[in-house]
């Protein structure tokens, strides 16, 4: 069965020609486009629109297309990665929109991710994060054997379900106060609850919340924004799982 | 050291949050328990021989003054923590559409406060103030068991009975409370780290029950004298 044509939508996009220039919205007209296809794809059309026309394009970030790189972002309609559950801004589809709409596209919202160019924003202080302690210091070698080290299932499961954070920052642009709470705690609990990872747990949990901290991201107050926008579906338990591990590290100090 | 650095982090000043109420959710109960001795008995002698017990006994006047510090530390870190969460997003969203797994309270838990805050002023000048520090013509004295104390039924009973603004007002302030209670509660034992899985869906649970049970029984009061006097 073929897919439905949209007539006619507008798109609301944020521009901003650089980090210091104020930005404002504009409003494009995308005309016959299939609810087949996926959001950045509308885009791409709209973009090639824009270059026919002489204009700049909308810069908008993008890169494996199926859900696993965390590289796409964009405020969709209110929500990170558009008005679907579970999913990335690339694996939205132009069928959860309606003929005529309005679709209104902002960047990530917060002071720790500013604004390169128009939905472009610099997420590169998650990776600050990680290199504050988010990795095992020592060399792990090659492929161990299967159950040598023994590892519960509830642990293999819950630090697997930590582990799929792909980093993209939706929690962030969810969350009323922009914290960065669930990318910390997942990446925290998922290598505490391993046994090469628990080695390093204190240190790990403390010098990864003062550089959050020191990054400008705000508190968690628990409104569970992040888990409901999450493409990976984390759980915030993982933030009580983080709350516990600091309290314990800073309690041994 | 280690406190220091403790309270300048985002899960540090948090934690003094999560301490400070839980600690004000306990004496909660106190009060609701004290308070609902003005429904049981009509005379009124077990809730003035309650308030005498609470204004005289030494256990309560040493933890006195540790409410109102529990109170000022409450109060003190939350508006430092929503003014750091206020500038973590200087540019605002022009629409927003998310969706919280904690509810409209988690969202409004400082406006929620701040309207308790302002009932908890009226509340203290109408009753803890005049009972300790003014003084009040309704507070005559009175002897009970051969002991004389002030007649704190009267008061209370007085103002319930005689204005229903003051009686509205009490009934919004004890909503708020319970609102704020219902993601409080819950929110308090995360924060600190007592939280997983499987006690999310339970200590949600509690926290409903909790906040309903605190609610429903200050709000009997000011009904239980609109509608029986």
């Amino acid at each position: 069965m073929a897919d439905k044509i949209l007539k006619q939508i507008k798109v609301k996009v944020w521009r901003q020609k650089g980090p210091k220039t104020k930005g404002k919205f504009e409003t494009y007209i995308v005309n016959d486009i299939s609810t087949g296809t996926s959001f950045l794809e509308m885009m791409d059309i709209l973009n090639d629109n824009l270059i026919r026309e002489g204009k700049e394009p909308i810069a908008f970030d993008h890169d494996c297309r199926e859900g696993i790189c965390g590289v796409c972002s964009l405020y969709v309609n209110g929500r990170p990665h558009g008005p679907d559950d579970d999913v990335t801004t690339c694996q939205l589809h132009m069928r959860k929109f309606k003929d005529g709409e309005t679709i209104t596209i902002e960047p990530y919202r917060s002071k720790a991710f500013p604004i390169i160019k128009d939905l472009i924003v610099e997420r590169n202080a998650f990776d600050r994060i990680l290199q504050a302690g988010g990795y095992i210091s020592i060399n792990t070698g090659g492929v161990p054997d299967g159950n040598a080290i023994p590892v519960s299932y509830d642990d293999a499961e819950a630090a697997m379900d930590a582990a799929s954070c792909i980093g993209c920052g939706a929690c962030v642009a969810a969350c009323k106060n922009a914290s960065a709470m669930l990318f910390v705690s997942a990446k925290v609990s998922h290598l505490a609850r391993l046994p090469q990872g628990k080695v390093e747990a204190a240190r790990r949990a403390k010098s990864m919340v003062a550089k959050m901290d020191e990054l400008g991201f705000g508190n968690c107050t628990n409104t569970g924004a992040c888990e409901a926008e999450c493409p990976k579906g984390i759980s915030i338990s993982n933030i009580a799982k983080l709350n516990r591990e600091y309290l314990c590290a800073k309690i041994k100090d | 050291m280690f406190m220091s650095s403790f309270m300048k982090s985002s899960i540090g000043r948090k934690v003094l949050v999560s301490l400070s109420g839980l600690f004000l959710m306990v004496f909660l109960l106190v009060h609701l328990a004290v308070n609902l001795t003005l429904i049981f008995d009509d005379t009124g002698d077990l809730f003035n021989q309650a308030a005498h017990f609470m204004a005289t006994n030494p256990a309560i006047k040493i933890m006195e003054p540790a409410l109102a510090l529990g109170f000022v530390i409450h109060i003190l870190y939350t508006i430092i923590v929503t003014v750091s969460n206020y500038m973590a997003r200087p540019a605002r969203y022009d629409k927003r559409n998310s969706k919280e797994t904690g509810g409209w309270p988690s969202r409004n838990m400082f406006f929620l406060g701040s309207t308790i805050l302002v009932f908890l002023v009226i509340h203290v000048w109408n009753f803890f103030w005049k009972m300790r520090v003014s003084g009040d013509p309704l507070l005559d004295h009175i002897m009970i068991d051969g002991e004389q104390m002030e007649n704190s039924y009267n008061l209370v009973a007085t103002l319930f009975k005689t204005s229903y603004i003051y009686s509205s007002i009490y009934i919004l302030g004890v909503i708020s409370l319970g609102l704020h209670l219902s993601h409080g509660f819950w929110s308090a034992f995360h924060t600190i780290g007592l939280n997983n899985d499987v006690w999310m869906p339970r200590l949600r649970n509690i926290a409903v029950v909790y906040a309903a049970i605190i609610a429903g029984g200050f709000i009997a009061i000011p009904v239980y004298f609109m509608i029986f006097f």
